[in-house]
């Protein structure tokens, strides 16, 4: 019973949640603090603050978390599965008839048509990071950060991986 | 040796994606089309414009996807995996051991010095976009095509799934002289580019 519930609880936010995790949230907490009762408003901000302090996408993390603390380790697999697989199934079957056709013009125009949708979608969410961060830091910082990562990635060619590490040190030493 | 590729390659994006879905987008540009070649940055255009018109998490889509493309059904399991398990159990073991660590000084100093990070790879792959809009449709419809969907985003507000599937929907039934004319126009530029 409680993983169907489970199960629920993190399927309608996988399914309804529009334009990546953190559009997913409120209707999660809408699930698990409103319908289902696990855990208060204030239990729920608490672990959504620690989910993204943490790495990783934010959706699957208080699915697995939230599905464990109801249904142990089972119930953080079935959580997790369903935020994940129903949309995952839909975007496979489309792209696979997508790739079968792949060398049609229609396909190839489709390409060409929606490659400036995309780069204005990457280019307002590059904004929306700039914001936070000029809210959060200050825009000293803020030009100190972007200049000292764009050169190390793009100039020197250093894998990201390397330039995180560095800025998590950095933040923890000088931005706490 | 592929399966421990994908699964090195989302480990990463996972370990890494500091601030939810969106910031993992960069990060499996890298490894997908950069450091594997698993695809071409024109493929990773077409999953991300899908994922980005279909609900439910970005991060994961990706993994699913791209490993199901490059291993199969494990493949898939294997990326879905590798980019939430690390994740998840570090955020049980760190509210139930020490749940007072999210509130320490240092942790968000930490997370806010990675934000800036992302923005400019963010930044760097929308370059990349515009550049592939201009190699593809020209410098002037891709100027227009991109002040088209910036203003239907940014001041209409209309939702970007709505936006994508109008644009697929008028290039798949869309066939005038323009197509021809358009056609002829980019098939040298195309050539050149898959040679």
């Amino acid at each position: 019973m409680i993983y169907w519930q489970i199960f629920l609880a993190f399927f309608l936010p996988g399914i309804l949640g529009y334009g990546g995790g953190p559009s997913s949230i409120p209707l999660i907490e809408n699930e698990v603090v409103d319908r289902y009762g696990w855990l208060s408003v204030h239990e729920f901000s608490e672990v959504l603050a620690l989910g993204n302090a943490l790495p990783g996408p934010i959706a699957t993390k208080l699915a697995g978390y939230i599905g464990y603390q109801q249904g142990g380790v089972l119930g953080a697999f079935i959580g997790v599965f369903a935020s994940v697989a129903p949309s995952l199934l839909i975007m496979i079957a489309l792209l696979q008839l997508l790739y079968k056709f792949k060398d049609s013009p229609k396909v190839k125009r489709m390409t060409n048509y929606i490659r400036p949708a995309i780069a204005v979608l990457l280019g307002m969410m590059t904004a929306d990071f700039f914001m936070t961060s000029y809210r959060d830091v200050g825009i000293w910082q803020t030009l100190f950060l972007l200049a000292a990562s764009f050169l190390l990635m793009e100039k020197w060619k250093i894998h990201p991986a390397y330039v995180i590490t560095l800025s998590l040190v950095y933040g923890a030493l000088f931005l706490s | 040796m592929n399966q421990l590729h994908l699964f090195l390659a989302f480990f990463r994006v996972g370990m890494l994606g500091y601030g939810g879905g969106p910031s993992a987008i960069p990060l499996v540009h890298k490894e997908v089309v950069e450091k594997y070649k698993w695809m071409s940055n024109q493929e990773f255009a077409d999953i991300l414009a899908l994922a980005n018109a279909l609900p439910g998490p970005i991060a994961t889509k990706l993994a699913g996807y791209i490993g199901y493309r490059v291993g199969g059904v494990i493949g898939m399991f294997n990326a879905v995996l590798a980019t939430t398990v690390p994740t998840i159990i570090l955020m049980i073991l760190l509210l139930t051991v020490l749940s007072s660590v999210k509130e320490e000084p240092w942790v968000l100093g930490m997370t806010k010095a990675v934000v800036p990070v992302v923005a400019v790879m963010l930044g760097v792959l929308t370059w990349e976009f515009v550049k592939q809009s201009r190699a593809s449709l020209g410098l002037f419809p891709a100027f227009a095509f991109l002040v088209g969907c910036f203003i239907v985003l940014q001041f209409l507000h209309i939702h970007p799934a709505i936006l994508i599937a109008l644009l697929l929907f008028s290039a798949l039934v869309g066939k005038s002289k323009k197509e021809k004319t358009a056609g002829k126009a980019d098939s040298p530029g195309e050539r050149r580019k898959h040679s």
